[in-house]
């Protein structure tokens, strides 16, 4: 088995494992994570989002081996950070979390359209997020949240 | 009130958005065995022979399961009270498979490669049988899709397995003939729905181990863990006692987790290994292999006077079942029973039909139960009346429709699998929801039609729905809150949180009844073990039923709080004034607080631990009630809809959540104008499965909405805890209604078949082009 070495939420991590494996197992199941979730395990529905080298990728459908030498964060390394903190609490204040199995990816989706686009508008905010399913909510209060946390986190994406 | 009818952040959510385990297969022991299920490729077949030796010998296979090594114990995954009023047609596994997906064996091994190469290496020797597709033609077909033997029902819901009826039922009262004479215009037409798939983003996932005591341990991702356990006791005869059902965060459910999915699976893989297991549906499955909303086809026929009278409300309803007759009978009645009552001033009205069994995907449960279907058909054919009679459709529902004070003969006659029970509605403010939502959608100004700027039509449509709070006499609810030192509380509650937010509101209806700040109620739900009874989250029960157990639990606690301060005191209860926070003596204005009277009576004096028990059944449904209205822009050339706006008004009486309520009717407002626009499960003539996956199966996402509008009436349901009646399904009545009537107002098509997708509204406007030229 080759090694795979990457950096997850700041840290290097060296496995050896087979790199054909999909990165949410291994994410889950090698590194007891479990913020990504498994939707669709197809690519679909955005619960197993990621961001690597900032651009968020559906991690079920990635082979471990295409994250070797990149930089991977998931929900427990974002959640450190002040971004994170100003769209939790738009995400809370607008009431966005109902059953809550999307929203780690929906989180990680919101960060990777305002670090692109700090000020987006409604439709910005829709066409951003439509990789991302939510059967719950119908989306608005989504939408509000990540308008509500492009408002007050000012000067932060 | 300080707690309810806040905008309380969900006690959960923070925690959740953090990634923390909390879902099911979050919880699975990590040396789990991994079961995979042997799904049949034939839509109907008999299993003439097979042969698992191969399986068996691949290393790191521990178990197969075929009909052969599982008890023959008819019975229903329904999810439902006990007798259920739905057969029990199924069996553990049968030498029969019924739809293309439907269980022929089951492998447990190591890891999941090798639970998948086992399944290849299982040969079956199937007798295909001709099946049953078309559910029009499956009454009498030569093919019967339940022939075994050891099936039956609970009790008479008209069950006639060898003519493919799982289910019938009749109804009618006052002198349909007669009204129908009286009548000035009649209006008949045939309406269809399609099959729904829940698409909870959560697949189906369950798991087991046995724990220290040697007792099977279960965590499921259900809506009913209470009856998991009664099913699985009673099918696999394991002494209930030696089962715990703990049903952890829900990742959605909408009916779709009210039945069993792989408990049964699971549950024998470690009853017979002694290792713990797990088994997680991929999507493929939960499209394919769980459950879906019925289809219907639904003939109405209505009357009416020409001064805009309604008379009669005539109606035949064929629903498709699938291969099992989970909810069959529940879910046709409801097609009725919560759509009739709208129009309460006619003088006769029939509701009957069958339902049938297909060799299809199970129907079941589907947030809506049956009052969607009954919606589309009935909101539809009130304005075709409404077009013949040459009267506004807006006066005509004001002059027809429920108001607040009246009754239904629907609520006595109809129930759900039985009879019902008479109620008068104590709040209906669809007056009010109706007059607020032509405001908010600028009725006047839109209605029928207007052209946009760049060519479009743009046009408006509506419709009333009405749903239930929970089924009465039968749901049951129950709460216990024990005192901690200190001063706080928890409440146990044996009601299901699936993401719609009950531990959230029923920990609301605790704090105020209790007079503390939410954070002082600390709420555990659902673990068979340590919870009291539930029957579950389903039939829109959890605010209403299990809310006013919280309620009464709370001031049961309040009393015995007093007790204990007139001890204190040396006074009657009566003598002392309490906020929650503080006893104070009437007489001599002393005080002790909560914290020091919890801490006497827990360290210091007369110590014992305060519990308080209490449970409700209904007797009565207090049905919410919406006004619904969509404002839309056609394409004319292409058929493409775009939806600008969705008002919603909303009569759930007191919303203990105003956030969460909120979510509730919006949430159901998008899952409807799912089904309205594009949603269709979808199988190849063969019976298989085209719409399989999330790219055949299209549900909305964010870019399909622009816009919800969603506000609620004044209302206080006298009989609700805090004045609340329910709001998880009403939200999804009224969308296929709406849009069918939007998009009368703006082409004049009549469509009559769900979904509406751009073809079928290009089709339609062809054929109405045809009928003009010649």
């Amino acid at each position: 088995m080759p090694t795979i070495n990457f950096t997850l939420n700041g840290k290097p991590v060296s496995l050896n494992t087979d790199p054909t494996r999909r990165f949410l197992d291994v994410l889950r199941e090698e590194l007891t994570l479990t913020g990504p979730k498994e939707g669709c395990g197809e690519g679909e529905c955005g619960a197993c989002a990621v961001l690597i080298d900032g651009h968020i990728t559906n991690s079920c459908i990635l082979p471990l081996g295409n994250v070797s030498g990149r930089e991977v964060m998931t929900i427990e390394g974002y959640r450190e950070t002040k971004r994170y903190r100003v769209l939790e609490e738009a995400y809370i204040a607008e009431g966005a979390v109902q059953c809550g199995i999307c929203i780690p990816g929906m989180i990680i989706a919101s960060e990777s359209l305002l670090a692109h686009n700090p000020h987006p508008t409604d439709d910005d905010i829709r066409i951003g997020l439509s990789g991302n399913l939510c059967r719950c909510t119908g989306y608005n209060m989504i939408v509000r949240a990540v308008k509500r946390a492009a408002t007050r986190g000012k000067g932060l994406w | 009130m300080k707690t309810v009818n806040q905008k309380h952040q969900s006690v959960d959510g923070k925690g959740i958005m953090l990634g923390r385990p909390a879902y099911t297969d979050d919880l699975a022991d990590p040396s789990s065995l991994i079961i995979k299920v042997l799904r049949s490729p034939h839509a109907f077949a008999r299993i003439k022979s097979i042969d698992t030796k191969k399986a068996e010998k691949l290393p790191g296979v521990e178990l197969v399961l075929t009909h052969h090594d599982v008890p023959r114990v008819s019975f229903t995954r329904a999810g439902q009270g006990y007798p259920e009023p739905s057969p029990h047609d199924k069996f553990v596994l049968d030498e029969y498979v019924r739809y293309v997906g439907d269980e022929v064996a089951v492998v447990a091994a190591i890891d999941e490669s090798v639970a998948e190469a086992a399944l290849d290496l299982i040969d079956v020797d199937y007798e295909v049988i001709d099946p049953v597709l078309d559910f029009e033609e499956a009454i009498d077909h030569q093919s019967v899709v339940h022939p075994e033997e050891g099936i039956h029902e609970m009790f008479p819901i008209g069950f006639e397995p060898k003519r493919n009826i799982a289910a019938s039922y009749a109804m009618d009262f006052g002198d349909l003939d007669n009204a129908f004479k009286a009548s000035d215009v009649v209006v008949e037409e045939t309406f269809h729905t399609q099959a729904q798939a829940h698409v909870m983003m959560e697949p189906h996932a369950v798991n087991a181990r046995l724990d220290f005591q040697d007792r099977l341990l279960i965590i499921s991702a259900t809506q009913t863990p209470f009856h998991v356990r009664r099913i699985l006791s009673q099918t696999l005869d394991i002494p209930i006692e030696k089962i715990r059902v703990i049903k952890p965060r829900v990742g959605g459910g909408f009916g779709g987790k009210q039945a069993l999915h792989g408990e049964m699976f699971a549950a024998l893989v470690t009853m017979k290994t002694g290792k713990p297991s797990k088994l997680v549906y991929t999507r493929q499955e939960v499209f394919e292999s769980t459950y879906t909303r019925h289809p219907m086809t639904l003939k109405v026929k209505l009357g009416a006077t020409k001064d805009g009278r309604l008379n009669v409300i005539d109606w035949h309803v064929l629903s498709n079942t699938g291969a099992y007759g989970e909810h069959a009978l529940t879910v046709f009645m409801v097609a009725g029973s919560k759509v009739m009552p709208l129009y309460n001033k006619v003088d006769a009205g029939r509701f009957h039909g069958e339902v049938v069994y297909t060799n299809t995907t199970p129907a079941g449960a589907y947030r809506g139960y049956g009052a969607i279907q009954g919606n589309f058909a009935l909101e539809s054919a009130i304005d075709m009346l409404c077009v013949k009679l040459g009267m506004d459709p807006i006066a005509f529902r004001q002059k027809n429709m429920m108001r607040e004070g009246e009754t239904s003969p629907i609520f006595e006659i109809m129930g759900e699998g039985t009879a019902g029970t008479a109620m008068t509605m104590e709040t209906c403010k669809l007056d009010y929801c109706l007059t607020r939502g032509l405001e908010l959608i600028d009725w006047n100004n839109k209605y029928p039609r207007t052209t946009t700027e760049d060519g479009k039509i743009r046009s408006v449509g509506m419709a009333l729905a009405m749903q239930g709070s929970g089924i009465p006499y039968i749901d049951m609810g129950a709460a216990t809150i024990k005192l901690n030192d200190a001063g706080f509380y928890n409440l146990t509650v044996g009601a299901t949180e699936i993401g719609q937010g009950s531990d959230t509101v029923l920990s609301q209806i605790a704090a105020e009844a209790l007079g503390v700040p939410l954070n002082k109620v600390i709420v555990y739900s659902s673990d068979t073990d340590l919870t009291p009874f539930d029957t579950g989250a389903y039939a829109s029960s959890t605010t209403y039923v299990s809310g006013n157990a919280v309620y009464k639990a709370a001031m049961k606690m309040r009393e015995m709080l007093l007790d204990e301060a007139a001890v204190v005191f040396g006074v009657e209860g009566d003598d002392i004034d309490f906020d929650g926070a503080t006893f104070k003596n009437k007489a001599d204005g002393k005080t002790i607080s909560l914290e020091q009277l919890a801490n006497r009576i827990t360290y210091n004096e007369d110590q014992k631990q305060l519990t308080a028990t209490s449970s409700y059944v209904g007797t009565k449904s207090p049905p919410p009630f919406m006004a619904g209205f969509i404002d839309i822009a056609v394409d004319k050339d292409t058929g493409e809809i775009d939806i600008l706006d969705y008002v919603s008004v909303v009569d759930c009486g007191v919303p203990i959540n105003p956030k969460l309520a909120q979510g509730q009717v919006e949430g159901g407002i998008v899952q409807g104008l799912g089904m309205a626009c594009f949603e269709e499960v979808k199988r190849g003539k063969n019976g298989a499965l085209i719409s399989h996956d999330l790219l055949n199966y299209k549900i909305p996402t964010n870019v399909d909405i622009k816009k919800l509008t969603t506000e609620f009436a004044e209302s206080h349901e006298a009989s609700g805890p805090f004045g609340a009646k329910s709001v998880g399904e009403i939200g999804i009545d009224t969308p296929p209604a709406a849009l069918a009537n939007a998009l009368y107002n703006a082409l004049g098509i009549r469509l009559t078949s769900l979904p509406f997708t751009a073809e079928k509204i290009i089709r339609a406007l062809h054929d109405k082009e045809g009928e003009k030229t010649t």
